[in-house]
């Protein structure tokens, strides 16, 4: 095993028990026509672990993509995350939750315009609390981590898509948080770029333990994670498990 | 996330935009730029009507004789000379009142050197200048014992004084009226006009009795032109002027049912009027520079309502990031506080260099007071609350996840 903390069972970052998602729009004839999107999901995911999301549009990928990141609530079913169950939190307790717990890497990289690198990626730390010269350091230290001091001055439009993904992935980090949620994160990159953020991921999964899930419909992209759940349909329909779960 | 980094987070929103900024800012700018200039010419016009009245000397009744009439025709108040200096005497004894005094007035020439000047004589008592609310610019007024011994003696207006002596000290110096050596032991200081347009400063003023005796002379002795009576309350002005009826009634022997043959006449009544008049005026113009403030709130509003629109992909991925609402409610409430604040200082600003060009073109007097530049920013600060809450509230209560879908 490579990573040691991987060896206790009880470190459980995401428990997902009979999660149904549905929503109900406005027929045109003024009834309410239910649409249930995500049907009866159950997975667990353990601290360490590098899990691939795949499925077609339609899926429910990214519907569950949400609700995992404290974005969207579950119609039924339970959420752990970190062991807090999600369903009873307030919205302001959920905002804490994407600060503190979750970094966000977005297919369009969702820099904010007109606003440089350095002070993108200290956005969270804002809203942590922390002053803004201090988070400005704390940040221009994760920009020369993912080696784009240089950049740090610019803004985004002066970026390219994988400088703005490194950003981006520099801004879901910066606040520590156990998990990052990547919603087709090479999606708007080119073949080499992907390939170099992707090894990115495996790198800060490999040496920093960070939890990763990422949602994707290419399968070299999947490929990086050593865990693959695909969806159909909204349920679940392969969960491979033979990777870290299937140790205990 | 602070309240200072808030802050600077609303204000680098607000430069991101600058014609937007600048455009919506200005509705604010007019808007506090009219009230401030608007109140400030009202409350000019207040404090000019209040000095004109504080220079006439507070609770005061005009006493006139009455009219009197022959054979059905009416001669006008005044052409009966009824009232007297005893009566006067009378009413000071009262004790709602704190003094009288009795006029006698006419037209005379003055000489001093080689200049003349014609004006209206005087005659009354030392009291006059008290009830009148007279300040002396140099001298003394004359006294008791000028009264008792009809003493030449005069005070002059200071118009009447600067046409007679021009730049000369007119102190200890002796006047001719109508002939007569007067010794001049006083100089008023200048009123300007009186609530009826009369200047109130060319005039000279003698003893009633040196009057009486040796300038206007006299057909009825002792009966006088007016009194001026000043009551020692406000509160108690409606009792005065009763005591003062019944006592002229009774010393003129007056039946029941018959008319008076004189009248009282309530000045601080008259007062009232032109101090409500002035109130109104100021709250009218107050109220239309309020419709623009008004406007100037629902243009910035509106830019608001587009820049939530605008921005609700910015608002989820902050909300993403872990903003919570009130985070998203505070941005954009500060937002709209700032154009509002900025606006109303720079229309204040605007208003104060208004104010004071009017003063200088239409020599009018502007008043501005530390009140009215807390209420233009109480105003404008309260505009941008109140026309900036619901925006706010607009982001602030956005799906997180509709939000970040938003194109």
């Amino acid at each position: 095993m490579v990573l040691t903390q991987n060896n206790n069972a009880d470190t459980t970052v995401i428990r997902i028990e009979n999660l149904c998602k549905s929503y109900s729009l406005q027929g045109t004839d003024g009834k309410s026509i239910v649409n249930q999107v995500l049907f009866d999901i159950n997975m667990t995911v353990y601290q360490g672990e590098f899990v691939a999301i795949m499925g077609h549009s339609g899926s429910g990928k990214s519907t569950l993509m949400n609700i995992l990141g404290c974005l969207d609530i579950p119609t039924s079913g339970s959420y752990w995350l970190s062991g807090k169950n999600i369903s009873t939190l307030t919205e302001n307790e959920l905002a804490r939750i994407r600060n503190q717990s979750i970094g966000f890497v977005f297919q369009g990289f969702n820099l904010l315009k007109r606003m440089t690198a350095l002070d993108n990626v200290a956005v969270p730390l804002l809203y942590a609390g922390i002053n803004r010269s201090q988070s400005r350091k704390q940040a221009l230290a994760l920009l020369c981590r993912t080696g784009l001091e240089k950049f740090a001055m610019h803004q985004p439009n002066q970026l390219s898509g994988g400088q703005q993904q490194r950003v981006a992935i520099s801004r879901a980090l910066v606040n520590h948080p156990p998990l990052i949620l990547a919603d087709e994160p090479t999606g708007n990159l080119d073949t080499q770029t992907s390939k170099e953020i992707m090894l990115l991921f495996e790198q800060l999964n490999r040496e920093q333990g960070i939890t990763i899930v990422l949602v994707t419909h290419e399968d070299d992209i999947a490929s990086y994670a050593r865990r693959l759940i695909r969806l159909k349909d909204g349920c679940v329909i392969y969960d491979d498990k033979n990777t870290i779960t299937g140790d205990h | 996330m602070n309240l200072t980094t808030i802050l600077s987070e609303a204000f680098r929103a607000l430069r991101q935009n600058r014609l937007r900024t600048g455009l919506t800012m200005l509705g604010m700018i007019i808007g506090v730029a009219a009230v401030v200039l608007m109140l400030s010419i009202g409350q000019g016009a207040r404090t000019k009507i209040n000095e004109t009245i504080a220079a006439m000397g507070s609770n005061l009744f005009l006493v006139v004789p009455g009219a009197t009439s022959s054979g059905g025709f009416s001669f006008g108040s005044g052409s009966v000379r009824t009232l007297t200096i005893n009566d006067a005497y009378a009413i000071a004894d009262l004790t709602s009142i704190a003094a009288t005094s009795p006029v006698t007035t006419g037209t005379v020439q003055l000489n001093y050197a080689s200049k003349n000047w014609s004006t209206i004589i005087t005659g009354t008592t030392p009291d006059y200048f008290v009830v009148g609310n007279w300040k002396m610019e140099s001298g003394t007024t004359f006294t008791e014992s000028d009264l008792r011994s009809a003493a030449r003696v005069a005070v002059l207006g200071s118009v009447t004084a600067k046409n007679l002596f021009g730049e000369e000290d007119p102190i200890g110096k002796t006047i001719r009226i109508t002939n007569r050596p007067f010794q001049v032991v006083g100089v008023l200081m200048a009123k300007g006009q009186s609530l009826t347009g009369r200047d109130q400063d060319d005039n000279v003023y003698i003893p009633i009795t040196t009057s009486e005796r040796q300038i206007t002379g006299n057909q009825f002795p002792g009966s006088i032109r007016y009194m001026l009576v000043q009551g020692k309350s406000a509160d108690d002005m409606d009792i005065a002027e009763i005591e003062i009826t019944q006592l002229l009634r009774q010393r003129h022997r007056i039946q029941q049912g018959k008319d008076n043959d004189f009248t009282v006449r309530n000045l601080t009544a008259i007062a009232d009027v032109a101090t409500d008049a002035a109130k109104i005026m100021s709250i009218v113009l107050g109220a239309i520079a309020s419709v623009s403030l008004m406007v100037g709130g629902i243009g910035i509003m509106n830019i608001m309502l587009v820049s939530v629109t605008e921005r609700t992909r910015e608002i989820g991925i902050r909300m993403a990031l872990g903003a919570n609402q009130r985070a998203i409610l505070t941005q954009f409430l500060l937002e709209a506080i700032m154009i509002c604040v900025l606006g109303g200082s720079i229309g204040l600003l605007l208003g104060i260099t208004g104010a004071w060009i009017v003063s200088q073109v239409a020599d009018m007097l502007i008043v501005i007071t530390f009140g009215m530049i807390g209420l233009a920013f109480l105003f404008s600060s309260a505009v941008g609350v109140f026309f900036g809450f619901y925006p706010a509230r607009k982001a602030s209560s956005l799906k997180p996840v509709d939000a970040l879908r938003y194109e």
